[in-house]
């Protein structure tokens, strides 16, 4: 009786210790798990990041209340207040929509054509809609070759067609996809196959040049193969060194154009002589800031594995009135926010069929609304809206506040952050930067030196040296003193005592 | 205790080791000295090696990170230690046994002493280095830099000399035969690692056989 007791014991036990196992791999593999942000600390490692951003709602055509699907080739989305418009390609239509409340929709529009005297007053497969600070609408009326502008009632105005240019093919077709409109009415476009940077056309409606192409990219041997090594038949067959073409532009609130491309090569990436993004100025150069440790061009690592291979394929970007700007890679599906400087605050995102992930290849085009981010997948015809988190919200009010002048406030915001993560390396560089706005240097040195930024660490430790040696210069000069101008006393009367011992006077 | 002897021992080892600091002012005079008169002992060189190492070690621990951030998790401890003397070894071993051949005077132990007595240069600047590293700022950064340039090519270079001289080689056959040497090291590391994997190919013959055999048995 006893020993059957015993025996039960031992089962019930064992059965427990069994189920204690098992729960505890559960959760051991539930932390395996890849997480859905993340960023990079100094050496490039990945640091789970809590959740910047969340989803509001996956909207399908039905949800929106449209009467036919979303077509598969839609590829334009472009915010304006709180509408969206979006291009719906494949059916040769712009549908706006409003944003009535935080998760819901309505059609207020949909446009097939519009009113005026011009032969063509429908859309053939519209690729980007515009609308400029005057109310004026642009659309990139890809296969009827031509750049409309109406006014805002939808009546004709203008079109902007294919540029005389000599250099320019003939036989071309003029295919606009991609546009942006600046203050003053000035249109800049990209256009399939034409490689030579935006298409530049004045208010007017003459074309005024190319400008902002990419540097041709290619390395050296392959030149002089090329060039001395090639028949004139094998030169005919090899790749041509031409600039890259833009994928997506998208105009900021300073007027300045990011311009993507996302046919880049991995290696011309990393050795830095291709950009995945641009800033380009009105001369068209380059002035994107790049003070992060890695270049913005999305992922650091391009292997393949997990689904997909090589760099980051930027198809969109999209600025905040921060200047802070998110980058959108159809490869991976993810979504990668980078700030001012260049420096990645977190990437999210993946591909998959649940919220907040995206068909593969697919997630096109990407908008923002505040600091909502808004994006087109026209595979599985649907717009995602994500909404930042109260992480993601304080990591931009942190940057805002130190940007408006309220360090001590700023350095609070980031302290707050850093509670929520304390991987995070910007949270501790907020701080220290926003210690070293309010001249406690050697507390902003500590977080300087523990997230290794020497740029920061050495401009508060330039200003800490000049306090310590302002404050201990007595010490200085007695020490100096002492290791210097002592010993030459000692030896100056060294010298005298010898020289009177040894004077003639005194010999006798 | 102290007898008279071991004291006079010290006195000749901290002799030898001071002359050190003479040999890295007066590299033909110094290194000729070192064995010909018979000024330097293998204690002395084992301290520069052992100072030098431990410079390479305290520099990874205390070099501000503004010069030189170190990734910890990357850190092998004995590997580093044997990136100074393992290449050392080779270098010794590789120069003796090519300029034995050729009417080179040094021995052995000659090439590892005069070697080791070069190295002093580099901890006599790395360390004043790691404390330099501390006050400076990323501008400044190009004085440690320029430093610590400078004490590589010392040691390099007084290397060379120091050869020429135990060797009683003239000018131009030893950097003949520094180049030489060089050569002889590359040779050497291309058999140790062609040892390596042949015993250890080896060994996994054995052992599969030896499992194989086990499984038949039983």
């Amino acid at each position: 009786m006893r020993k059957n007791l015993a025996k039960n014991i031992i089962k019930r036990l064992s059965a427990f210790l069994a189920g204690a196992v098992i729960l505890g791999c559960s959760t051991l593999t539930a932390q395996a798990e890849e997480k859905y942000t993340y960023c990079y600390d100094y050496w490039g490692e990945v640091q789970d990041s809590p959740d910047a951003y969340e989803v509001v709602g996956v909207y399908t055509s039905a949800d929106l209340g449209l009467d036919k699907p979303i077509s598969t080739t839609a590829t334009g989305l472009t915010v304006i207040g709180n509408d969206i418009y979006l291009c719906d390609t494949g059916n040769n239509r712009i549908i706006q929509l409003s944003r009535v409340d935080r998760e819901d929709f309505e059609v207020v529009n949909i446009f097939d054509s519009f009113k005026g005297d011009v032969e063509v007053t429908t859309f053939n497969k519209p690729q980007d809609f515009q609308i400029n600070e005057d109310g004026n609408i642009f659309i990139a009326d890809t296969d009827n070759n031509r750049v409309l502008k109406l006014d805002s009632e939808w009546n004709y105005l203008m079109e902007f067609n294919k540029p005389t240019d000599n250099t320019l093919d003939e036989a071309l077709v003029f295919q606009p996809t991609k546009l942006a409109v600046d203050s003053a009415g000035r249109v800049y476009c990209i256009a399939t196959g034409i490689n030579k940077g935006m298409i530049k056309y004045e208010a007017d409606g003459t074309f005024s040049g190319f400008v902002g192409a990419t540097p041709v990219v290619y390395n050296l041997w392959d030149y002089i193969w090329k060039r001395f090594f090639s028949t004139a038949a094998q030169r005919e067959k090899q790749a041509s060194f031409v600039p890259t073409e833009y994928s997506n532009l998208y105009m900021d609130h300073d007027g300045f154009i990011y311009a993507c491309s996302s046919n880049l090569a991995e290696e011309d990436l990393k050795s830095g002589s291709a950009k995945a993004v641009r800033r380009l100025n009105l001369m068209g150069s380059d002035i994107l800031i790049q003070n992060g440790e890695f270049p913005v061009y999305g992922d650091i690592y391009m292997g393949s594995g997990g689904g997909y291979t090589g760099c980051s394929k930027i198809v969109d970007v999209t600025a905040f009135d921060n200047d802070s700007y998110v980058l959108l890679d159809k490869e991976r599906g993810r979504l990668f926010v980078y700030d001012s400087q260049g420096r990645m605050l977190f990437a999210f995102g993946g591909k998959g069929n649940m919220d907040g992930y995206f068909s593969k290849d697919q997630p096109i085009s990407l908008d923002h609304m505040g600091y909502d981010l808004i994006a087109l997948d026209s595979i599985s015809k649907t717009i995602t809206v994500f909404t930042p988190t109260d992480y993601g919200k304080l990591v931009f009010q942190a940057m805002d506040q130190f940007d408006a002048g309220f360090y001590e406030e700023s350095g609070e915001t980031w302290q707050a952050v850093m509670d929520l993560n304390g991987n995070y390396d910007l949270a501790y560089i907020g701080v220290g930067r926003a210690l070293l706005r309010q001249e406690r240097y050697k507390e902003a040195l500590e977080y300087f030196e523990l997230k290794f930024d020497d740029d920061n660490y050495s401009k508060a430790f330039k200003q800490y040296r000049k306090q310590w040696i302002e404050e201990h210069i007595l010490v200085i000069f007695i020490v100096a003193f002492a290791v210097l101008i002592v010993p030459m006393i000692i030896g100056r009367l060294g010298k005298i005592k010898r020289e009177i011992d040894t004077a003639d006077i005194f010999k006798f | 205790m102290l007898t008279s002897a071991r004291i006079e021992a010290f006195k000749r080892y901290w002799k030898s080791f001071k002359f050190a600091f003479y040999c890295a002012t007066h590299p033909m005079d110094g290194y000729w000295d070192l064995t010909h008169e018979k000024r330097g002992t293998y204690a002395a060189a084992n301290t520069i090696l052992i100072l030098t190492i431990l410079s390479r070690i305290m520099k990874l621990q205390f070099t501000s990170f503004v010069v030189d951030p170190v990734y910890w998790e990357d850190i092998n401890i004995f590997l580093y230690i044997a990136s100074i003397i393992f290449p050392l070894l080779i270098w010794v071993v590789g120069n003796w046994a090519l300029t034995t051949l050729f009417d080179g005077k040094g021995k052995l132990g000659q090439v590892y002493m005069a070697s080791c007595y070069c190295l002093l240069p580099y901890p006599l600047i790395q360390f004043p280095l790691i404390l330099l590293s501390n006050v400076v700022t990323k501008e400044e950064m190009q004085f440690h830099t320029v430093l610590s340039a400078v004490s590589l090519i010392w040691v390099l270079v007084w290397i060379v000399f120091a050869m020429g001289q135990i060797h009683e080689y003239s000018f131009g056959k030893n950097i003949l035969f520094t180049v030489a040497s060089l050569f002889a090291m590359l040779v050497i590391v291309f058999i140790l690692l062609l040892f390596f994997s042949m015993i250890s190919q080896g060994v996994a013959y054995f052992i599969s056989f030896g499992k194989e055999f086990l499984f038949r048995v039983s």
